[in-house]
């Protein structure tokens, strides 16, 4: 096989294991818990711009740069996108669920506009580069740079993957299940349904904190432009197309979504001449915008979703 | 303070009040939150402008004085009231409407208006590229109006219009039977439907109802500032914390609620600074649910 095809390979494999950890995150808090979360974007783009200000050398005329190595970096963006997560939650945990839909998404909207505004932290519309890479100093030998660089996602997505499956068959994640499925009967045993879900809430929110720092950290440039609600959408499609509820769904949704994305991608490029393109590229998010539509008319439980144990009626 | 912050912030927020309309009513009629009635906002503003290019080519382009307005713009705002409902109730026909029918968890129709959203927003953008248009290119003079401030006759226009669609709708809901129907099924969809109103319709007719107010928004941010396939998108957030702090369901209250979410933009703008605006909407949601989550008006 081509060098230079495998080496792509494994780089479309690297991004595409970045979204599958925003996937899990977003798993657990809408395919485990039932928490409706449309401000991924913004949580990702805290835990980027975190471990970015956390790891990366000194500069002039910017805070932070503290020259932490990665690792640091990825634990302060778990971190942060637990607390961000957290506070955004407890703003609406007792009211109805879209309130908090609707929250999220104004904290998307503000995080990123704080990105773009406090230029003396986050480098402002042109954001920050020269974020440390995990084998950095291979950078020069593609192919071996990108399968190392898979190989440490793939360790993440491992690791993480491990972890959720745990948790969710813990007496945790029944309870968490339980709560989706009737509130009511769980609370009529005893489990506080607003504490067990702010829990799920900051869990998820770490998961994709991690996710912006590990996508960060790969790419070695971060902007706000990267974190618009065009993200979100592209996490939900992953999710929906996968399955929510299922973690294998959530990372084959994501490989899957980010495949036909790229090839959209690549097909757009191939037939429209270039003045055209960035106005073809607006048909690959109507494209991705209507099938996830679709998919929840057809097949609302994804590839992989997970049978609801109690079916619930709704109303009108 | 400059006092000028005021009329600013009446003429933001009555953009943010007709829109908040669409999104309170959809909320208590059909329960969840329509992120796609940004779109709808874009939608009629863009139907607007292709009617007028139409009419223009008819009527032509004088405007009728003091105002930018031509004749033509006029007659294409009317038709693209309707449209735009129309377009609103093809919407829910396609898409809201089978899901609601299947009965599954509301929260699926949030994540489907969501879809919807970004997918009709890219679709504009692509029929008609990301380059802001205008309706016209005539010059608006501000007159002084006293107390220190100014506003162009198409300012005032958008406000009196406002006036006018506010106070339809409010006679509507309270004073037909139409709207006693609407206000039944916001209060009880079970018991309304065994009292013999017909729900589908009255969601047809909210729908119907909150395309073209959305559609007026659209006309009057693109009469004012300009049309873009994004303006929708960006006042969703202002749209959501108008509808949140009038009360759920009160259409006086989003009007307010509108204006007030207006009036604080405009004052952020002046003080803290206007690459700051668009945090506003998102403080005044969180204030509001921090303090009292049913609003101004709202019940319960």
């Amino acid at each position: 096989m081509d060098a230079a095809l495998l080496a792509y390979l494994a780089f479309f494999m690297t991004m595409a294991l970045t979204y599958a950890v925003m996937c899990l995150g977003l798993n657990v808090q809408w395919g485990l818990t039932g928490i409706f979360n449309v401000g991924v974007a913004g949580f990702v783009l805290a835990g980027a711009y975190t471990s970015a200000i956390v790891t990366t050398p000194p500069i002039d005329g910017r805070v932070g740069g503290f020259g932490l190595p990665i690792a640091a970096g990825w634990l302060a963006a778990a971190i942060v996108g637990a607390v961000l997560s957290l506070l955004v939650g407890a703003l609406t945990i007792r009211l109805r669920a879209d309130y908090l839909a609707i929250s999220t998404f104004g904290f998307a909207v503000v995080i990123h506009l704080a990105a773009l505004n406090l230029e003396g932290i986050t480098g402002g519309p042109f954001g920050i580069s020269f974020i440390p890479r995990p084998f950095g100093e291979l950078a020069g030998e593609p192919l071996r740079f990108n399968l190392l660089n898979l190989a440490v996602m793939a360790g993440l997505v491992a690791v993480l993957y491990g972890l959720l499956e745990r948790l969710a068959r813990s007496p945790w994640g029944r309870v968490l299940r339980a709560i989706r499925e009737d509130e009511d009967a769980a609370r009529a045993l005893g489990k506080s349904a607003v504490r067990f879900r702010l829990q799920a809430i900051a869990l998820g929110g770490a998961v994709m904190g991690i996710a912006g720092a590990a996508g960060a950290h790969f790419i070695g440039f971060i902007a706000p432009a990267n974190y618009l609600a065009i993200l979100t959408f592209q996490v939900w499609a992953m999710l929906i197309v996968g399955g929510s509820g299922s973690n294998l769904g959530a990372i084959l949704g994501a490989v899957l979504v980010w495949a036909i994305w790229a090839a959209s991608g690549a097909a757009v490029e191939a037939v429209f001449p270039p003045g055209a393109q960035a106005r073809a590229a607006s048909l690959q998010i109507v494209l991705i915008g209507v099938s996830l539509c679709v998919i929840l008319l057809l097949r609302p439980r994804g590839l992989l979703g997970s049978r609801r144990v109690v079916r619930r009626k709704g109303n009108l | 303070m400059n006092p000028q912050a005021i009329i600013d912030g009446l003429v933001a927020g009555s953009m943010i009040g007709l829109g908040a309309i669409g999104v309170t009513l959809t909320y208590s009629i059909l329960r969840f939150a329509n992120f796609a009635h940004g779109e709808f906002v874009t939608g009629g503003a863009y139907l607007t402008l292709v009617l007028l290019t139409a009419l223009s080519a008819v009527l032509g382009t004088a405007p009728l004085s003091p105002f930018s307005v031509s004749l033509a713009l006029v007659l294409a705002f009317g038709g693209a009231l309707v449209l735009t409902g129309g377009v609103a109730l093809t919407l829910d026909a396609i898409l809201f409407r089978p899901l609601r029918r299947r009965g599954g968890t509301i929260i699926i129709i949030v994540i489907a208006s969501f879809g919807a959203s970004l997918a009709l927003r890219s679709l504009i953008e692509f029929v008609f590229t990301a380059t802001p248009q205008y309706f016209s290119r005539e010059l608006q003079i501000a007159a002084p109006i006293g107390g220190g401030m100014r506003a162009t006759p198409d300012q005032l226009l958008v406000l009196a219009i406002t006036a006018l669609l506010v106070a339809a709708v409010h006679l509507l809901l309270t004073r037909t039977d139409a709207g006693r129907a609407m206000r039944a099924v916001a209060e009880n969809p079970a018991l309304a439907r065994i009292s013999g109103i017909d729900v589908e319709g009255v969601v047809r007719l909210t729908f119907m109802i909150g395309g073209a107010l959305a559609c007026a928004a659209g006309v009057a941010a693109g009469l004012l500032v300009q049309i873009r396939p994004t303006m929708g998108f960006d006042l969703l957030l202002p749209l959501f914390a108008a509808a949140i702090l009038g009360g759920i369901g009160s259409v006086p209250g989003a009007v307010l609620g509108g204006l007030l979410v207006g009036l604080c933009e405009a004052l952020a703008a002046q003080t803290v600074g206007a690459e700051w605006r668009a945090a506003v909407s998102f403080a005044v949601l969180v204030a509001v649910l921090a303090l009292r989550p049913r609003g101004l008006f709202g019940r319960r």
